[in-house]
């Protein structure tokens, strides 16, 4: 078994296509509207060079799929910062923070040192939480 | 200082190549990052990779044209402009050499990419259900 498609809801999708691809350097997987399911697009990006596992980056829907006050609810999580999160990984966290910073992505939080490494938080348009953490290898005994 | 052998700093050119071809980068950006003229990192490059600097960036650049062509449904000139590319006709013209057809041929070639999409039964089911609608919610003035 293996992790092939995660989702994170967002408010915009061209939005967050453009933050995901010109920002955080993602490559785009799959984008097709389909007008069989009312124009739904299904857009999913990951990083360059990983191709097996992708993000999903759904828009919220609206009924029948989700009724009205349970959209709300959704873009309220969001608003909040508690709609979902992903853990990236980076051989540079320093490095991707100043370059991700120069580019004008949000910080909630800056590089620093933790027990299993180094690393720092953002957000994308939508509010969600991204975490980026280079790794520490662990000391040979 | 530390030796840094020249070939490193030829990868820190081909690496930008590989981070930042969706963006109108050329070969002169390239020699930048390697901190060499254009003619001699040029041929430094050609001599360490085995392929010149504007080929790499190219093919680079096609490589992920094709996959956005089956993948997408972006129009041509979307994916030319997505993968760095200014002109629509060198687009072709480049991805017709090297791929041997035409981008709209070469889509043409593969399954349509929403067949590729792979959209979850569980996503298609919740997204394709009809809207319920009964006359009375449709048409309020009717009932009067």
């Amino acid at each position: 078994m293996k992790i092939s498609t995660a989702q994170l809801w967002v408010q915009d999708q061209d939005e967050a296509l453009a933050f995901y691809t010109d920002k955080l350097g993602f490559e785009v997987r799959s984008d097709v509207t389909l007008p069989e399911m009312d124009n739904f697009r299904w857009l999913t990006v990951s990083p360059a060079g990983q191709e097996d596992v992708a993000v999903v980056l759904m828009a919220i829907p609206g009924p029948p799929v989700m009724d009205e006050a349970t959209t709300r609810q959704v873009e309220e999580l969001m608003a909040k910062g508690f709609s979902g999160t992903v853990f990236l990984t980076t051989e540079d966290c320093r490095g991707d923070y100043e370059r991700l910073k120069d580019r004008g992505v949000e910080f909630t939080e800056a590089p620093e040192e933790r027990p299993y490494g180094i690393d720092c938080g953002f957000r994308d348009p939508s509010g969600n939480s991204l975490r980026l953490t280079e790794v520490k290898l662990p000391a040979i005994a | 200082m530390a030796f840094v052998p020249p070939a490193r700093h030829l990868l820190r050119a081909k690496d930008l190549a590989d981070a930042r071809y969706t963006e109108p980068l050329e070969v002169d950006d390239l020699a930048q990052a390697a901190g060499l003229s254009k003619a001699h990192f040029s041929r430094e490059f050609r001599r360490t990779f085995g392929e010149s600097p504007y080929v790499y960036l190219l093919t680079r650049r096609l490589e992920r044209a094709a996959a956005l062509l089956r993948n997408t449904d972006y129009t041509v000139a979307e994916v030319c402009l997505e993968v760095g590319l200014q002109g629509v006709g060198s687009f072709t013209t480049s991805f017709k050499r090297m791929y041997g057809m035409t981008p709209t041929a070469y889509r043409a070639a593969y399954p349509p990419a929403s067949h590729n999409a792979r959209v979850p039964a569980c996503i298609v089911r919740a997204h394709a259900r009809p809207q319920h609608r009964t006359i009375r919610e449709d048409s309020p003035a009717e009932q009067t």
